[in-house]
């Protein structure tokens, strides 16, 4: 009985105290310990900028460590003694975060203020100010002076092979058979009696891989008026098109045969992907060219053109930096151009000397990267510290 | 002076956007914009020339009556319509237009994307069976190291031994990341090359015929 007694007074106890009203005085409940701030808050230009923006770095609140912080909101302000309705919320960040980047500074050359609050759903506590900082815009971007010195360096290195090319000196070249095979398949579609399909990738002008295409057209192009035979250039971008029907109308008439240049022959065909797919394996089905030429960058059609292609007996070149692409062209075609050798392509078959200048210029400024690539990897073998500084010297901001 | 004067202005823009590069000034950042600004205007006006040549090249095909021209009676009317459709869609009155526009774009083109797409995967079946033929050495490598990669992707080749993502893995991040990695400093200086060579003048097909 008194057993039972003492268990009820227990349980009664127990459900007072649980059914207590929040903010009620428990006699064990904790008050709820006050959120610490940031500290150590700094305030500086944002570097190699065009101004307006301003880096704020602090230290984590104590009770990050805890899981009490969920993130800090950051203010900004003319003044530290600003009342509170001036101070405006720039920006927030979650926690596990120490720094924030003001975008939106309103003018450069004025001193900025900043405090950084520590929050959670309850609470938040702020920081003391930060030391003025003030935005400005910068002239030189000195995190890509390596980038400078690497290009002065490369330019050198291809002045000084040209100069070369100049003085009439001989230049090997490497034989790559894709460009060496250009001759023959162009002599292979005139036997036939059937036209070369040229397609200067997807791309746009501004793509460096399209130029290199287009600069091949030009001497395909010569080569198509020496022979007579018929010349297809199906094009996707519309500033591409103009360009690709000037260098072939171009190439007519510098070979001297204007009167062969057929207007038609490249033309527009559209703006989608899968359309321009699709459209050009109708031409390659319809058509039959006995030489198929795909120059440029390319995406997923890559293998839906060059399948089709093999599929219609066609002697098939590609050529391309798409590094995803490549597998595709390599199987599917006779001769692929791999990366740069798209770029060499001009060179090569031109023989121009001041471009096979640029063209060993190229390859010894590979040599020397090649170089510098395995002493950077030696010396980091010796200390973190010395990869770490390699890494900050190759890095471009 | 027809090549001259696009001469002068490569080598003068070329070098303007060279310094550009390394400069972030609010200056530099707007002349950028503008520049790209400017591309943007002249992709509009060689969109009526494209249109243009479509319109010419398919017009001929009729004419002529060559093989399959009846494909380009509907290019042509394709052509239109959407135009037509999309243009007179804007105003208010005729919005059934639109309707009929946004109906046309996800019932007809989009499924024929999709279908042209979807063909990839058998043109990747043919494909592989080419690459795949243990013909020579360099194609027996591929076609082991293509059957470790895929046995190393799925559930199936862990099930088999659990080492097999692993090499999976390193075939990938090693001797495929430095393939890689050889074709793209290559690309890289490439690139730098080619601009080098049409700024400086070096390089003049893109004027057309090599231009002397």
């Amino acid at each position: 009985m008194r057993r039972m007694l003492t268990g009820l007074i227990l349980l009664g106890t127990a459900t007072v105290l649980l059914s207590a009203p929040p903010g009620t005085d428990r006699a064990a409940g904790p008050e709820p310990v006050p959120l610490n701030p940031p500290c150590g808050v700094q305030a500086f230009d944002k570097p190699n900028d065009a101004g307006q923006a301003i880096t704020i770095q602090w230290q984590a609140s104590p009770d990050e460590a805890s899981g009490l912080v969920e993130g800090y909101e950051v203010f900004r302000a003319e003044s530290p003694e600003a009342p509170e309705s001036l101070w405006v919320r720039v920006g927030y960040v979650p926690y596990g975060f120490t720094s924030y980047e003001d975008q939106d500074v309103p003018r450069n050359g004025v001193d900025y203020y900043y405090l950084v609050r520590s929050k959670n759903q309850t609470q938040s506590a702020a920081s003391g100010f930060s030391n003025p900082a003030r935005s400005s815009e910068q002239w030189f971007n000195t995190m890509r002076i390596n980038a400078l010195v690497g290009s002065i360096l490369f330019v050198i290195i291809v002045v000084y092979f040209i100069s070369m090319a100049k003085r009439g000196q001989h230049l090997f070249v490497r034989r790559i058979a894709g460009l060496t095979a250009v001759e023959e398949a162009v002599g292979r579609a005139t036997e036939m009696g059937r036209p070369i399909l040229y397609v200067p990738g997807l791309s746009s002008i501004t793509d460096v891989a399209t130029i290199a295409a287009l600069n091949i057209l030009g001497q395909v192009a010569k080569k198509t008026a020496e022979y007579d035979t018929p010349l297809l250039v199906p094009n996707r971008d519309p500033v591409v098109f103009t360009v690709a029907q000037e260098i072939v109308k171009e190439a007519y008439s510098e070979i001297g045969r204007p009167d062969a240049y057929n207007h038609d022959s490249v033309f527009y065909l559209t703006d989608s992907q899968m359309g321009y797919a699709s459209g050009v394996d109708g031409i390659m089905s319809r058509e039959k060219p006995a030489t198929n030429f795909f120059m440029g960058m390319f995406w997923a059609e890559s293998l839906i053109l060059a399948e089709t292609g093999a599929a219609t007996g066609a002697i098939q070149i590609a050529g391309t930096d798409a590094v995803h692409q490549l597998p595709f062209f390599i199987t599917a075609c006779d001769y692929t151009l791999i990366g740069e050798e798209l770029y060499a392509a001009s060179a090569y078959l031109s023989r121009e000397p001041m471009l096979l200048g640029t063209l060993k210029g190229q390859d010894w400024s590979k040599a020397v990267i090649y170089l510098l690539l395995l002493l950077g990897v030696g010396l980091s073998f010796l200390s973190p510290g010395i990869r770490e500084f390699i890494l900050n010297l190759l890095t471009v901001g | 002076m027809k090549r001259q004067i696009p001469l002068m202005l490569v080598l003068v823009l070329g070098i303007l956007f060279f310094v550009q590069f390394f400069v972030p000034s609010q200056l530099s950042m707007e002349i950028y914009q503008m520049a790209l600004q400017w591309s943007i205007v002249i992709g509009a006006f060689a969109i009526v020339l494209a249109i243009g040549s479509l319109v010419n090249h398919h017009t001929l095909k009729i004419k002529r009556r060559k093989e399959h021209f009846w494909n380009s009676y509907v290019t042509l009317f394709a052509l239109f319509a959407m135009a037509f459709l999309g243009i007179f869609g804007r105003i208010e009155s005729l919005s059934f237009m639109s309707a009929w526009f946004r109906k046309l774009f996800l019932y007809v083109q989009a499924p024929m994307d999709s279908a042209m797409f979807a063909i990839l995967a058998f043109y990747m079946a043919s494909a592989a069976y080419r690459a795949f033929r243990a013909r020579s050495k360099e194609a027996m490598l591929l076609l082991i190291s293509g059957f470790i990669i895929m046995l190393g992707v799925v559930p199936f080749g862990a099930y088999l031994w659990g080492r097999i993502p692993d090499i999976a893995e390193w075939i990938m991040m090693v001797p495929n990341m430095a393939a890689k990695r050889g074709i793209l400093f290559g690309v890289g200086l490439g690139m730098t090359a080619t601009s080098l060579k049409i700024i400086l003048g070096i390089e003049r097909n893109w004027l057309g015929g090599g231009g002397k």
